[in-house]
């Protein structure tokens, strides 16, 4: 409630919560400047989690349900709230974290130690699943022999199957992922600079792959990165010296118990290019985020727009749209060492022409940006 | 579509020298060769861009012309029987579709001259300047200086001879008097958010456009957008939840208005534009905006950076947003056809070039003419001019509170506003009255 009085440091004490119109503001909420105190802020967060939630239908009661839980704080923020939901609401899910070791030395192995005290933290049985084991090589392996061009696009497609095998393995009926605003925002342009109509189109969907292997939704689509990282400095109780500070900057902070590091193989991802032109664009409009997401919604793209073909995998029996899904493309390369087969246009190569073999790298483009890549895929 | 072939300058082909027209680079000679003709030099910008030093200064040119052509002739830009306006800025890219505009139209003077039947009329030209001293007061300085070379470049342009309409921008008011020019300040004052203070004058910008075309009995109103224009318009659109507007904009033709806009140079890079207005020593004159700081900047700025690192980006966001499906009025309309040529109504009819205008579904946005998505309408909203606005425009350039909004509409131009009353929730009755008020005999007050 109304924390000690005589203590305020700064002015402004006349200012009451936007919200509630009782207690002393603590923050400027980033999606819509209104300064409110901290029990409005994390009761708006979680309602609108809620009603989103319902609005869209994205559970039914009974199910199993996976979590993609890498530890960071998208992940560990839904667990919290996903549990705390469905407890409060009763959504009757069975709720499972799953979470993909991508052995990543200094990043993931200190990140997974994080999702295992989440398992003991909120009580939700915990599965790992690493690309050792699913594809034999390691993102350490992969980086000291590709370098660090494309190797986000060899993690993002590994992960996607990894994630989709061991939602199989817990035998569940659905997986949400942290994907926030920001991100989806990111991917909307980033598909526009990179011409993917077809990604365009179902990007922002807040479900996807209902008539794939496992239907997964991102419950954080309308929820801003910078709440997310909000949310959990706020909700542990306070002692009175937090509760009167403006808060401007958003300080990294372990109330919950979350991994607060970049993965160490990220800064030349194309993506940063519209990560930082969207935080730009935060600090002038803060609905710019949202806005982008309808416009992404809103485009007018035909339905007969050329969509890939669904197929299996001939190798695997996976979900693809070419004889071979883009995994078995990837690692067919990294075994004979050709890394650089499936990143770039397919010229020659099994989705190509069988006959030619290709003795040095394709000489295709070697920007990550070219059509048939499937870098970032979401 | 934007760039293909080897006509693209800004082509990001590092890796396809091979393919693109054999480089002849005899390694005894030092002279290199045009990739196209293979027999003059090429010419070197040394702008720093790409594809500098491949094209001599003639296949150059005509590459550019030559996309300029095509997009007028495939899409119906300009036909023999239509007077065209043209929008010029000063500005490169408008100088660029004034020049080639008037090429055409030389040409098709020549033409018209040698034949004998004289059955195809030369289409007639004028130029339009928006004077925006009104609005952006650091302009003035540089304005009267602007105006003279504008009146010489159209004077340079002759024959055939064409007429200049200098306007300012408050002359959407209905005359360019001291209260036209206040009326306008207090109007851009009342916008708070600065990008909306932009975008409200640029769609005033066109109003004043499209009052000279109609008032002056022009028929087509052209205007230089590039390529790199369009995709900065294509982010800002998207950043402003403009999705659903965004692929009525950037198409070749846009007959919403009632002068159809067309964009000759929709397929040319500001690259290629800059460096004609270079080659071929075109006069232009930049006015010096204030340092603009809202989004249309910041998008700029990325645009500029994309480029930077993929000079071929442009070409991949405009390409991507044509992808989207365009509006039935990305065409021209069908109109009372009666004195344009035979040759031409069968030419435009073969290609499907035209929409028929009845087909009128779409409802648009008072203030910035964006078609409304059927999920932006709120049908409950006590003000009219709210209600009739899309959301975009309701956030950054209606004012917040809802007391505000009648002064805010009284402030609008009269052709924004009159929009809104055809939104008001109408009376069904008076509605039906209207309807067959020609067939009742009783009087209006007695009527029921």
């Amino acid at each position: 409630m109304e924390a000690s009085e005589g203590k305020s440091k700064k002015q402004g004490a006349s200012r009451l919560c936007c919200l509630c119109n009782q207690r002393r503001p603590v923050l400027k909420r980033p999606k819509t400047l209104q300064q409110i105190c901290k029990e409005c802020f994390y009761e708006v967060f979680e309602e609108e989690i809620h009603q989103v939630i319902v609005k869209n239908g994205l559970f039914k009661s009974g199910e199993r349900v996976a979590i993609g839980a890498s530890g960071g704080k998208d992940s560990t923020v839904l667990a919290y709230v996903l549990s705390e939901l469905n407890r409060r609401h009763s959504y009757g899910l069975d709720l499972f974290l799953l979470s993909i070791d991508e052995g990543i030395t200094g990043y993931r192995d200190d990140s997974l130690e994080t999702v295992k005290r989440n398992e003991l933290q909120y009580g939700l049985p915990l599965q790992i699943l690493s690309y050792k084991d699913l594809y034999g090589w390691t993102m350490d392996d992969i980086v000291k022999m590709i370098g660090l061009k494309n190797n986000c696009t060899f993690c993002g497609v590994f992960r996607r199957q990894a994630l989709d095998r061991g939602a199989a393995l817990l035998k569940v009926d659905k997986l949400v992922t942290g994907h926030n605003a920001d991100d989806i925002a990111e991917t909307v342009l980033l598909n526009i600079l990179r011409g993917d109509i077809a990604r365009l189109s179902r990007c922002t969907s807040i479900t996807t792959g209902e008539d794939g292997p496992i239907p997964r939704c991102k419950p954080f689509k309308y929820t801003y990165e910078k709440e997310i990282v909000i949310y959990p400095f706020i909700t542990e109780s306070f002692s009175c010296s937090f509760s009167n500070i403006y808060i401007h900057t958003y300080a990294y902070f372990k109330k919950l118990d979350y991994f607060s590091t970049e993965c160490i193989y990220s800064p030349n991802a194309y993506r940063g290019f519209a990560r930082e032109f969207i935080k730009d664009l935060e600090r002038l409009r803060p609905r710019a985020i949202l806005d982008i997401i309808k416009s992404g919604e809103d485009f007018r793209i035909a339905t007969t727009t050329k969509m890939p073909e669904q197929g299996t995998c001939e190798r695997c029996g996976y979900i693809s749209s070419q004889k071979w899904c883009k995994a078995c493309v990837l690692l067919d390369g990294l075994n004979r060492g050709l890394p650089k087969m499936g990143i770039g246009r397919a010229r020659g190569g099994v989705n190509g022409d069988h006959q030619k073999e290709t003795k040095k790298p394709a000489s295709a483009a070697r920007s990550l940006e070219s059509k048939q890549c499937g870098s970032l895929d979401f | 579509m934007a760039c293909n072939s080897s006509g693209c300058e800004s082509g990001g082909c590092y890796g396809r020298e091979k393919e693109n027209g054999c480089k002849v680079v005899d390694v005894k000679e030092t002279v290199r060769l045009c990739v196209k003709c293979k027999s003059n030099e090429p010419m070197t910008f040394g702008d720093g861009g790409s594809d500098d030093g491949r094209f001599c200064a003639e296949c150059f040119r005509s590459n550019v012309y030559g996309k300029f052509r095509l997009a007028v002739t495939s899409h119906a830009m300009i036909t023999p029987s239509d007077n065209v306006l043209v929008a010029f800025s000063g500005g490169s890219s408008s100088r660029v579709a004034l020049q080639f505009v008037h090429e055409l139209q030389v040409k098709a003077l020549k033409n018209y001259e040698a034949s004998r039947d004289r059955s195809l009329p030369v289409f007639g030209v004028g130029v339009a300047f928006v004077d925006e001293s009104a609005a952006y007061p650091s302009l003035s300085g540089g304005m009267s200086d602007a105006i003279e070379l504008v009146r010489s470049t159209v004077l340079s342009l002759s024959p055939p001879e064409k007429d200049l309409h200098v306007v300012t921008i408050e002359s959407v008011f209905g005359s360019e008097s001291v209260e036209a020019r206040d009326r306008l300040v207090k109007l851009l004052d009342s916008v708070s958010d600065e990008t909306g203070k932009e975008d409200l004058l640029l769609h005033l910008k066109m109003l004043s456009l499209q009052k000279v075309a109609s008032e002056n009995g022009y028929n087509r109103l052209v205007v230089g957008s590039c390529t790199s224009r369009l995709a900065s318009h294509v982010l800002t659109a998207t950043v402003k939840g403009r999705g659903y507007s965004l692929s009525a904009d950037i198409q070749h033709v846009d007959a919403r208005w009632k002068v159809p806009i067309v964009l000759p140079l929709r397929d040319c890079v500001w690259q290629e534009i800059t460096r004609l207005c270079h080659l071929d020593g075109l006069k232009t004159v930049e006015l010096a905006r204030h340092p603009q700081s809202g989004i249309n900047d910041l998008v700029s700025s990325f645009v500029a950076l994309l480029q930077e690192e993929n000079p071929s980006r442009e070409c991949t966001i405009v390409r991507t947003a044509a992808k989207l499906t365009p509006f039935y009025f990305n065409k021209i309309p069908e109109t009372d056809d009666s004195c344009v040529p035979m040759a031409t109504q069968r030419r435009l009819k073969k290609f499907n070039l035209k929409y028929d205008g009845s087909m009128t579904t779409e409802a648009f946005c008072p203030i910035c003419n964006g078609p409304l998505n059927g999920s932006d309408s709120s049908e409950d909203e006590s003000d009219a001019l709210y209600a009739a606005c899309c959301s975009s425009c309701r956030f950054q350039i209606l004012p917040q509170e809802p007391s505000s909004l009648d002064h805010f509409g009284s402030l609008l131009p009269h052709h924004m506003i009159s929009q809104v009353k055809h939104h008001q929730k109408f009376d069904s009755q008076t509605y039906l009255r209207e309807k067959i008020k020609d067939c009742l005999l009783l009087d209006d007050e007695e009527a029921v």
